[in-house]
């Protein structure tokens, strides 16, 4: 029977105080959450030491300015205590980067978060933040999926934490309470002396298995949609062609953390004379070339990683939907290997193992 | 589909088993058609899927990656690496539509000259079938 502590007030204003607690009894030396930065509403990631600061803090605002994963593989490993609040998906790029040697869970007090999703960057930037989260709140208090998030929020299964110290109870828990569940023995005793005893206590296993069954329709939907528009290389092409190559999707994905992307290196330089081949044979070339080629080799290179957190559709210019294709290629490619990005970070990236015995019909 | 459609498919072949096998096949007399454009490399997990990408979307009617035996690889374990990211390849393939059967990887070692004659053969049979690729006339990739 694992550990919880049920608050008096409603989930964010809980959460602060329970943060709070922790920089002011010295437990941890700092705390990483969203704040809102001014009035306007601007919301973005803050390393906070001081206690006063976290009364800006917005632990669980449904907004992704950057995806947590790059912030904790830049400050890990910490030589100080440091308690983190992100979002699972967030959490699972994090795992996948220290599967690449990019980061540590020393130190780290993790705390996540049944996830109701994620408001795109173009409504939130629009929207007064009150309204939008009073209605998201209210969706997911009643177990239902928001309207306004990202389309991969929607369709995503993994909205339960996996390797999270701390959950905080969201979805289908009532708008004025919070429970939050204490997963590990570094959560016990990190929460011991707060004001709220810990109690006996489980996530609700019934609500989240109901609301799994909700999103895993929404996936089924958008990969069947996506499934039936791929009938080769002219609708590839359809979903690609106008990128502009501006590669803002692999600067924001948590797992794309190479310093020197092969894509951006002279590797792949346009070359003029291989060019007057190219165009002997063809008659005509776009420019810049390679369209196709960025988004399949990246696809090699990390889809059976993605998370799908969406980050890679939010900032595309051109309005194409990067993160449903490569959670679809992904999933289908991590399927082959029985491999879950994000789940356990003890389970090698399916590159860097192999099985002498495995795949015996491949090859001849 | 031209009469005269002679395939252009890329063969990565590992120094120590495929190309040696190649040539053996070479000097063994044994007939293979000229399709195959081969690139020695030194033990076939040099290959990232990047190449064969590269190669289909650059108009390679088809990639043929050649290596040792599993178990047998000169560097020991780089040709369990190989086939490990060739199913990565194969998957992407499947997941887009596209012709998955453009790819092909194969076990040949140094004595199996027979065998590479076999497997050119019979890849470029299939490639012909299929016809050009289609990226071959495709200007906007």
């Amino acid at each position: 029977m694992s550990k919880m502590l049920k608050m008096v007030s409603d989930a964010e204003k809980s959460i602060v105080g329970f943060l709070k607690y922790l920089l002011d009894s010295g437990k941890v030396s700092g705390v990483l959450t969203l704040r809102q930065i001014n009035e306007s509403g601007s919301v973005d990631y803050g390393l906070v030491t001081r206690s006063s600061e976290l009364d800006r803090a917005v632990p669980l605002m449904p907004v992704m300015p950057v995806n947590a994963a790059e912030i904790l593989s830049n400050l890990t490993p910490s030589r100080k205590p440091l308690a983190v609040v992100v979002k699972p998906c967030e959490l699972r790029g994090f795992i996948e980067r220290i599967k690449r040697e990019q980061g540590s869970l020393e130190n780290l007090l993790v705390i996540s978060q049944t996830c109701g999703g994620v408001v795109p960057m173009k409504v939130s930037v629009k929207s007064k933040n009150k309204t939008l989260t009073a209605d998201y709140y209210k969706a997911v208090a009643r177990g239902e999926i928001p309207d306004h998030i990202r389309p991969t929020c929607k369709a995503c299964e993994y909205f339960v934490p996996m390797t999270a110290d701390i959950t905080v109870s969201m979805i289908g828990e009532a708008v004025s309470s919070c429970r939050i569940f204490l997963n590990s023995d570094k959560a016990v005793s990190m929460a011991e002396g707060f004001d709220v005893p810990a109690e006996d206590g489980e996530l609700d296993v019934s609500i989240t298995e109901s609301h799994l069954v909700k999103r895993r329709n929404e996936r089924s939907r958008l990969f069947k949609q996506i499934e039936s528009e791929q009938k080769g290389l002219d609708d590839l092409l359809q979903v690609f062609g106008k990128c502009i190559g501006c590669h803002a999707c692999s600067r924001v994905c948590p797992i794309c953390y190479c310093t020197l992307c092969d894509f951006e290196s002279r590797h792949f330089d346009q070359n003029v004379t291989l060019f007057e081949k190219e165009l002997d044979q063809k008659g005509g070339l776009r420019l810049p070339p390679d369209t196709l080629f960025f988004h399949l080799g990246r696809m090699s290179h990390m889809s059976f990683s993605c998370v799908g957190c969406g980050q890679c559709t939010d900032v595309c210019p051109a309005e194409i939907d990067v993160s449903a294709q490569f959670m679809r290629t992904g999933e289908m490619t991590a399927a082959r290997f029985n491999y879950v990005p994000g789940k356990d970070v003890s389970e090698e990236i399916p590159v860097m193992v192999f099985k002498e015995e495995e795949f015996q019909e491949i090859g001849e | 589909m031209k009469k005269n459609f002679v395939p252009r498919i890329a063969g990565f072949l590992c120094k120590w088993c495929s190309y040696t096998g190649a040539d053996l096949a070479g000097t063994s007399r044994l007939q293979y058609p000229t399709a195959i454009i081969p690139i020695k490399v030194m033990c076939s997990s040099r290959v990232d899927p990047v190449f064969l990408i590269r190669a289909f979307l650059k108009g390679a009617d088809g990639v043929l990656i050649g290596g040792c035996h599993p178990g047998d690889c000169h560097y020991e374990s780089g040709n369990y690496h190989t086939r490990r990211r060739f199913v990565i390849l194969q998957s992407i393939f499947n997941s887009l539509n596209l012709e998955t059967d453009r790819l092909r990887l194969s076990w040949i070692s140094a004595s199996e000259g027979p065998k590479f004659a076999r497997v050119c053969n019979e890849f470029t049979e299939k490639i012909k079938k299929m016809g050009p690729n289609p990226t071959r006339k495709n200007i906007f990739l």
